[in-house]
């Protein structure tokens, strides 16, 4: 059996959910020069708050096809919250500062989100069981679940829009000038401040629909999810060139992609057997990155940009 | 002023944070009633996980010592001594597990710890309670290396005199298992994978050799890290070597995940692991995909032991988190173990506690080496190693949806 396809398919599932969570990180890095390192736990937040929807609000044996657009929205406005307000009061405050101390808070504030989740949320201590959308189909020799169905058609949908939002819409272009100059934004007449918001918003909503796909695929979350998955999916956003959005989306997807084939076909290269398999998966995936990086500091799609420390 | 109220905001945000941090490692202060003033208070050290991975199992070792601790001090056991059981959280880091076995150690009232529950972590805590000469009794410990040294297949040798467990080797679950796939389920090709943890690893490792040995193939194998949670990759591959069953040597938190995405990818063999994954929590996250999975356990099943009855309607009554069926009562005995010892060196110094802690510990352990009492999982005596001299081992089958027993016996290493 040849296993390519399915798993080029596997990769491409997998890269699409660090896609979507690698958009707030360039999206916030593009426009403020702050690698939010909290956004992992954002991502996390967006799944107890799609979790919460399913199991406290909605009524017993409510259809899926109902349950996911509501899980949609009830966890992302718990993501943009948190987002906003991550902005609002951990980052504003310390705009002028030094770029250190926003670091410093961010991975503060990831470590406080986990701990609140943890101890707050109930059983959250441990795996909490999501509602999965297991049924497959097989399309030629490739089997897929309806949850990498949703998965997909979210990650096109949401990059589509995205795409279309920033090029065209008014506040879209508003948000091009403020990343390319700030100050010069703010003098002609856009407020930045809000531009910001907006940016953080839409990071926070993406990340919720990945972890809403992430709950249905994988059927289980914990407060502890967000820090893999924003590890990878920053490192996404840097392999595409952090900045640009299309750039996430393209970093992710060969990163997951990259994972993917590492730990199925290394250990079947002659003398390799010691260095393939899933445990040396995220060793390939890094020394990729390194690769592309020494090839192209700015990333994949990046752009050269003058250093403004 | 903006920018000034926020940072309260912020700060008191973090303090949140810090506090319910703080509020983690004091949670378990609540133990042990004082009964009768002017008796001596000892402490027994409990480490396990108590959050995050492993800790359904690691709670159940909690509370399994704490149902011990409180029948010694109602039924007064050691005359004029209370006991006090003190939880230590490791978080199944083996960094974690010895600076909790320095805090007890450093506890001038410790008299020896029960745990912890991981072979990973246990291997970092030996040292620290063996240069303390503290006793240490795991429940749960499978990894045949903590108590038969690093070659044990050829010279058995024991490393650490203080360290002792209840419960058996994985030389002899791998090869139960080994044996009842081969011979039990007619499984003829299966497909090994491991977490790389001491316990993991080292359980698929005897499992393959005895599985070869009966004439069974093994049509790949593989290694996962731990905290992993797309097995895509790894699904595919299964399907493709045509396995016909999957043995995984590791915890529940992969292991349910990975038959779940095995099943949904239409391979329907089933999982088959050890006692690691043999947890509620295992079923609750794999669901129906579970059904039909297997793992082997120390033991014979906690429900089925008459003198188990007890202990498993106070663990409920009292309403205790966590899942005793693993190791509860393993828990139950080491504790009672190191409360017995305490009695001998009392009863030994003509009733009194001995004053000098060092000379209580040092005699607390040579008791522990001499136990020999009706426990509540079985025997409780130790070999020459610090072995359980109880080979029980039982494999149990997710039926309807609860881990159900379909075998119990010894392991034949013939």
């Amino acid at each position: 059996m040849n296993t390519l396809p399915q798993q080029l398919a596997n990769g491409l599932l997998l890269g699409s959910m660090y896609g979507l969570i690698a958009i707030g990180y360039t999206m916030v890095y593009g426009i403020v020069q702050l690698i939010n390192f909290a956004h992992g736990e954002i991502f996390m937040t967006g799944a107890f708050g799609a979790f919460t929807v399913y199991f406290y609000i909605l009524p017993d044996g409510t259809s899926m096809a109902l349950a996911v657009p509501l899980m949609l929205i009830g966890g992302g406005i718990v993501a943009i919250l948190i987002a906003v307000g991550a902005e609002r009061f951990a980052y504003r405050p310390l705009r002028g500062a030094p770029r250190l101390a926003p670091l410093i808070t961010a991975i503060g504030l990831s470590l406080a989100l986990q701990e609140v989740v943890r101890n707050f949320y109930p059983h959250a201590d441990r795996a909490v069981a999501f509602p999965g959308l297991d049924a497959t189909h097989d399309i030629g020799s490739i089997t897929i679940k309806d949850a990498d169905i949703f998965l997909i058609v979210a990650a096109i949908v949401c990059m589509s829009a995205l795409a279309f939002f920033v090029r065209k819409s008014r506040t879209g272009r508003a948000m091009q000038a403020t990343a390319q100059d700030p100050d010069t934004a703010q003098l002609m007449g856009i407020d930045t401040n809000r531009i910001i918001v907006i940016a953080f918003a839409i990071g926070g909503f993406f990340a919720a629909v990945a972890a809403v796909a992430y709950g249905m695929k994988y059927g289980s979350i914990d407060y502890r999810m967000g820090f893999l998955m924003g590890l990878k999916a920053f490192t996404a956003a840097v392999l595409g060139g952090i900045g640009n959005i299309y750039g996430a989306m393209l970093g992710g997807l060969v990163l997951g992609v990259a994972e993917t084939l590492a730990s199925a076909y290394i250990d079947d290269i002659p003398g390799m057997h010691l260095f393939g398999g899933g445990s040396w998966k995220d060793v390939w995936a890094f020394c990729l990155l390194i690769i592309v990086l020494l090839v192209r500091p700015q990333g994949l799609l990046g752009e050269r940009v003058a250093d403004r420390a | 002023m903006i920018v000034r109220r926020s940072m309260v905001i912020l700060t008191s945000v973090m303090a949140t944070g810090a506090l319910t941090l703080t509020a983690c490692g004091s949670r378990d202060d609540k133990g042990g009633d004082s009964n009768g003033g002017g008796g001596t208070t000892l402490t027994i050290g409990v480490d396990a996980p108590l959050s995050g991975e492993n800790s359904t199992t690691g709670l159940g070792i909690q509370y399994g010592a704490q149902i011990a601790v409180d029948d010694a001090n109602k039924n007064k056991l050691v005359p004029g001594v209370t006991f006090k059981l003190k939880a230590f959280d490791d978080k199944a880091q083996p960094a974690t597990g010895q600076s909790n076995a320095t805090t007890i150690t450093g506890d001038k009232t410790a008299v020896g710890a029960v745990g912890p529950l991981n072979s990973g972590v246990a291997q970092s805590m030996q040292q620290v309670f063996a240069s303390a000469n503290m006793v240490q009794i795991s429940p749960s410990n499978t990894n045949p290396e903590l108590t038969q040294g690093k070659n044990w297949q050829t010279d058995k040798k024991r490393p650490y005199k203080t360290y002792f467990r209840t419960a058996t080797t994985d030389e002899l679950q791998g090869s139960f298992a080994a044996d009842y796939a081969y011979n039990g389920l007619k499984k003829k090709s299966v497909y090994v994978v491991d977490d790389k943890q001491t316990y993991g690893a080292g359980l698929a490792k005897i499992f393959t050799e005895q599985f070869k040995k009966l004439g069974g193939k093994v049509v790949g194998t593989d290694h996962i890290n731990t905290g992993d949670k797309d097995f895509g990759s790894l699904v595919t591959k299964i399907k493709n070597a045509k396995a016909d069953l999957l043995y995984y040597g590791g915890q529940y938190d992969e292991s349910s995940l990975i038959t779940k995405q095995l099943k949904g990818a239409g391979v329907k063999i089933p999982l088959f692991g050890g006692d690691g994954m043999f947890a509620s929590t295992y079923i609750e996250t794999a669901g129906a995909t579970s059904e039909g999975d297997l793992a082997t356990a120390v033991g014979v099943p906690a429900d089925t032991l008459p003198a188990a009855k007890t202990f498993v309607e106070t663990y409920k009554s009292k309403g205790y988190k966590g899942d005793y069926g693993a190791y509860g009562a393993y828990s139950y005995d080491a504790a009672t173990a190191i409360i017995k010892a305490v009695k001998a060196a009392v009863d030994a110094n003509s009733g009194k506690v001995p004053s000098d802690i060092n000379a209580l510990r040092s005699s607390v352990v040579d008791g522990v080496q001499k136990s020999d009492f009706e426990g509540i999982s079985g025997k409780v005596a130790f070999d020459q190693y610090g072995d359980t001299t109880n080979k029980q081992l039982t494999v149990y089958q997710v039926t309807k949806g609860a881990w159900k027993a379909v075998k119990t016996g010894t392991a034949d290493l013939g």
